[in-house]
């Protein structure tokens, strides 16, 4: 073998392996997942993360999108609201993923804002939020407050004739916020100021006892009394009980939840509990084919008979499905493409509805109200006639009643005032 | 009851063979079509249904209803026959005849359409029920019935209730019947008679009527209305009061069986652990472990836990003890960090071992609701057995401390070790052993606290600020402290907590602290002598 030869091999052989590390690092679809998998969150997070798993899975099996495949980056910010923001530096900039899915606590997700908008990426947020916030690289797929808590109220209101309000909540931005917006409607409803009692925690806040009987006591005023709780995480475990405990039944007072899902009540013994309400815009116990695939998939997936399934992962599961339609429809993964092709997709959603992404980065859901039942599930009692669609900005606090957000060329802007006629900039973003 | 369910099963099978019982297939079409009506109308139209299967007649009747207020009535999609649903947990969920009570096995839950009730119609069908249970003999469901009926009677059932009253024997039955006219009689007719007769009572329903009848143009009503709430006004005072202070007690006792074992381990042998809150967390998850292990037994599964509970806090104690702490002693900043990373690696082993989420400790039925000692006043029994409990644990220390030769020499070795050691005390035995008692008694205080609130992985997170803070302004080194810390604390707490929120009640308590400490460092009851001074 002459040395020409050998020099010929060893170039062609150059060359190959080049080539295939080219394709190999342009070839999968980097998908970060960034959900906490210890510390406080881990106990809602950690299911979220194996949802994402499960989709990506199936969707590779199904051929991946664009003829590639995706793989998976999990980073574990520890419920740790700086670590979210390093985590998120560390996706973009080091593992240079595509799309990021994640975050779960408004906190982390105002922490991770900044450095998404600098690197440019893409973040699809899950969880039902206090709003007020419009971000071009964000898509807000869980509830803003126009699509839970107002027409949570109304229900209240107008079919069970509540007169008299407890709005109860953790003491941190979603409730405030929320709370707020809810005082000021429920004002504009002509609901005298003596009542509406207001009340905040702390978190994880265990003994109830005086809150729940002062609770008790302005609801025996002989008013129908409702309580509206945006109390988060593990207080609620102790406060249902103290509830259940005093003697308090959901026909005298309903409490009607905003953060409380099939995942929080598989830690308690709901009997007590029957009729106490929560609004979503999913529920593991509705009557859809779409649904009861997705619980057999997830049942399958985890190993586990009584895994469950709720709110925040139905959220995932469209938000998936519209990047995937969009990274279609874009033909690239490129960002800026992405972002300007997912407006206006439409997907399936879990409750046999169709899902649309707007221009102002949320989408469309129908709400429901359901009653909490013996076997930790809900029993859908109410649903808005058709989907609604999410509010960046609410039309209940003065400064932001006049705010609009499209981004769609060419106004582009999150925060357009209608009165002025001005785009309000980045840096208003941010502001209550 | 269950003669009557057998009844009519019994005619169901003579049915079945008897041509001479053709009238119960006649039935069943009615009943069918009855629950159909149930299944396809509207919520508001669901009240006129109830009505007509309640006065139907039918002896099933009452079971339909029970199972319907319950989301357990239902519809196979495809044959459209009604189910009693009897096991409604998974995906597919055991079902019976709602006609003939038969076990039809297993269906998906894709195959099943639950005839769906709301709040609004459960009241309603409360409301028929107690009606129904005011004729039933036993008594106590009669009282029940009657209690339920305040505030929800209506003139149709007004004019039903005297010759209930009269017919009554029992007199708790009759009081509260009596009740509960006088409120309907007050609210809709403005009765004067019936004013006197609510006068004192603490039901809130008849606070409402009188209050309806203060607004009226009658001004003798108004009088009249005016002084019996005022009259109320004042019990329902003192009953808060004293409600407030069960509170206080019973945040307290939780407070104390949190911090008494801290007051051992921190207190008497001066170590510095911040993995005492896991150890109560080891002691919940025991509670919920020893449940798995005697399905459909959680009273006893929760006895058994006490001591199993106090091992294997003390046996992870112990563990620590001697992998850890024993290296440290005499470097209290060491300890603090070393053992703070021993309760994140706890926290993150069960996190990863049993799973991230909260688990499910049932709770008996002997300690699930409350006592009621008058209308306004009851005592939730969860926490009324707490509070036993924290005493007993304490008691039980302080014989140990005191009567207990394992007492003395902790004792001894904690005021001169060296002393201690020549006079024949095997030091190192007695860290061990305290060590473990301190431990063990955290375990106790996490089976307690199973009953009261999360089981999960941040259990002890929440604890471990307040043990060490019931512990320094007791008084380091003195369960006496300790526990009057524990019940003053809790009680200041729930008094500040209607006043000023929960969240502000919190930081003036610790406020508080800081500046009690400021006056007094060594607590509430400082050790005395030298042993203190070293």
């Amino acid at each position: 073998m002459s040395i020409r030869k050998h020099v010929k091999l060893g170039l062609s052989a150059l060359a190959l392996s080049i080539s295939f590390s080219a394709v190999a690092a342009e070839d999968p679809i980097k998908v970060g997942i960034l959900h906490s998998l210890s510390g406080t969150m881990a106990i809602s997070e950690s299911a979220l993360k194996d949802t994402m798993l499960m989709l990506i899975e199936k969707q590779n099996a199904a051929g991946g999108i664009l003829g590639r495949q995706l793989e998976p980056v999990v980073v574990d910010p520890a419920s740790n609201w700086p670590l979210f923001a390093e985590k998120a530096r560390e996706l973009l900039a080091k593992d240079k993923v595509d799309v990021i899915f994640g975050n779960w606590t408004s906190v982390s997700r105002k922490s991770v804002l900044p450095v998404i908008e600098e690197l440019n990426g893409l973040l699809f947020y899950p969880v039902q939020y206090e709003g007020e916030e419009s971000s071009e690289n964000v898509f807000y797929t869980g509830a803003a407050p126009n699509q839970q808590a107002i027409p949570a109220v109304n229900y209240l209101m107008n079919d069970i004739g509540v007169e008299r309000w407890v709005l109860a909540g953790t003491d941190y931005v979603y409730p405030r916020t929320t709370n707020k917006i809810l005082e000021t409607y429920l004002k504009a409803q002509g609901v005298a100021a003596e009542d509406i009692m207001i009340n905040y925690t702390p978190f994880g806040h265990s003994d109830w006892q005086a809150i729940v009987s002062d609770i008790k006591a302005f609801g025996s005023a002989g008013k129908k009394t409702a309580v509206v709780s945006t109390i988060n995480g593990d207080a609620n475990v102790p406060f249902y009980r103290e509830l259940g405990n005093q003697g308090i039944n959901a026909a005298d007072i309903p409490v009607v939840a905003f953060s409380v899902g099939e995942q929080e009540l598989s830690g308690i013994d709901t009997g007590p509990l029957v009729g106490h309400l929560a609004a979503w815009n999913y529920f593991m116990s509705v009557d859809a084919e779409a649904n009861y695939d997705f619980i057999d998939a997830w049942v399958a997936y985890t190993g586990k008979e009584d895994a469950v399934t709720n709110d925040p992962m139905e959220a995932h599961y469209i938000g998936f499905n519209m990047y995937v339609e969009a990274v279609k429809k874009a033909g690239t993964t490129d960002v800026n493409a992405v972002k300007d092709a997912i407006i206006g997709v439409a997907v399936p959603n879990l409750t046999g509805g169709i899902a649309t992404m707007m221009p102002n980065h949320h989408i469309t859901k129908p709400v429901l109200i359901g009653e909490i039942q013996d076997n930790g599930q809900f029993s859908v009692v109410w649903q808005t006639p058709s989907t609604v669609v999410g509010d960046a900005w609410s039309d209940f606090l003065p400064g932001s009643k006049d705010l609009i957000s499209d981004w769609r060329k060419p106004m582009f802007c999150g925060n357009f005032n209608v009165v002025t006629g001005t785009c309000g900039g980045k840096a208003a973003v941010a502001a209550e | 009851m269950g003669i009557i369910r057998l009844l009519s099963q019994l005619l169901l099978v003579c049915s079945l063979f008897w041509p001479g019982f053709a009238q119960a297939q006649v039935e069943d079409t009615e009943a069918q079509q009855l629950l159909t009506a149930l299944a396809d109308s509207s919520f508001a139209e669901k009240k006129a249904v109830v009505n007509r299967i309640a006065s139907s007649g039918d002896e099933r009747a009452r079971g339909w209803l029970e199972s319907f207020a319950s989301n357990k009535l239902a519809r196979i999609e495809s044959s459209g026959q009604f189910i009693i649903v009897t096991d409604n947990r998974g995906r597919d969920w055991t079902v019976q005849s709602a006609l003939t009570g038969e076990n039809l096995g297993e269906f998906s839950r894709r195959d099943i359409d639950t005839v769906r009730v709301n709040n609004a119609l459960r009241g309603e069908l409360e409301d028929i029920l107690s009606v129904i249970d005011l004729k039933s003999p036993d008594q106590s469901s009669r009282l029940t019935a009657a209690r339920a009926l305040k505030g929800s009677v209506d003139s149709a059932l007004a004019e039903r209730v005297p010759g209930l009253i009269d017919s009554e024997q029992s007199e708790p039955v009759r009081a509260a019947l009596t009740e509960a006219l006088a409120i309907y009689r007050v609210a809709e007719q403005g009765d004067l008679a019936a004013v006197e007769t609510l006068s004192g009572s603490l039901n809130s329903q008849a606070r409402a009527a009188l209050q309806q009848a203060m607004r009226s143009d009658d001004p003798a009503l108004v009088a009249a209305a005016t002084k019996a709430m005022d009259s109320i006004e004042q019990k329902l005072t003192l009953n808060r009061a004293a409600e407030t202070l069960y509170f206080g007690l019973s945040m307290g006792s939780v407070l104390v069986l949190a911090a008494i074992g801290l007051a051992i381990t921190f207190g008497v042998m001066g170590v510095i652990n911040m993995a005492h809150g896991e150890l109560i967390m080891l002691g919940a998850y025991t509670t919920w472990g020893m449940q798995q292990l005697l399905p459909g037994q959680p009273g006893l599964a929760l006895i058994l836990s006490i001591p199993a509970g106090f091992l294997v806090a003390a046996l992870a104690g112990v563990v620590i003890e001697r992998t850890v702490i024993q290296y440290l002693k005499g470097r209290p900043l060491e300890t603090l960090l070393a053992t703070f990373g021993v309760s994140l690696i706890l926290q993150q082993l069960v996190r990863t071992v049993v799973s991230p989420l909260n688990r499910t400790v049932i709770t008996p039925e002997w300690m699930s609701g409350s006592v009621m000692i008058n209308e306004a006043l009851s005592l939730t029994l969860n926490r009324l057995y707490v509070i036993g409990f924290a005493l007993v644990v304490f008691a039980g220390l302080m014989l140990i401390m005191r009567k207990t030769r394992l007492g003395l020499e902790v004792r001894a070795v904690t005021q001169n070790r060296a002393m201690a050691r020549s006079m024949g005390i095997r030091a190192t035995r007695v860290d061990i052993l305290t060590f473990a008692l301190g431990s063990g008694v955290a375990g106790l205080a996490g089976v307690a606290l199973s009953q009261i609130t999360n089981v999960g992985p941040n259990l002890g997170q929440s604890y471990i600020i307040d043990s060490f803070m019931v512990v320094v302004f007791g008084g380091v080194g003195n369960l006496w402290g300790t526990l009057l810390a524990g019940l003053t604390l809790g009680t200041i707490n729930q008094l500040l907590e209607p006043w000023v929120g929960a969240v502000l009640a919190k930081i003036m308590v610790l406020v508080m602290i800081i500046l009690f400490i400021q006056k007094r460092p060594r607590g509430l009851f400082p050790q005395k002598g030298r042993a203190a001074e070293g």
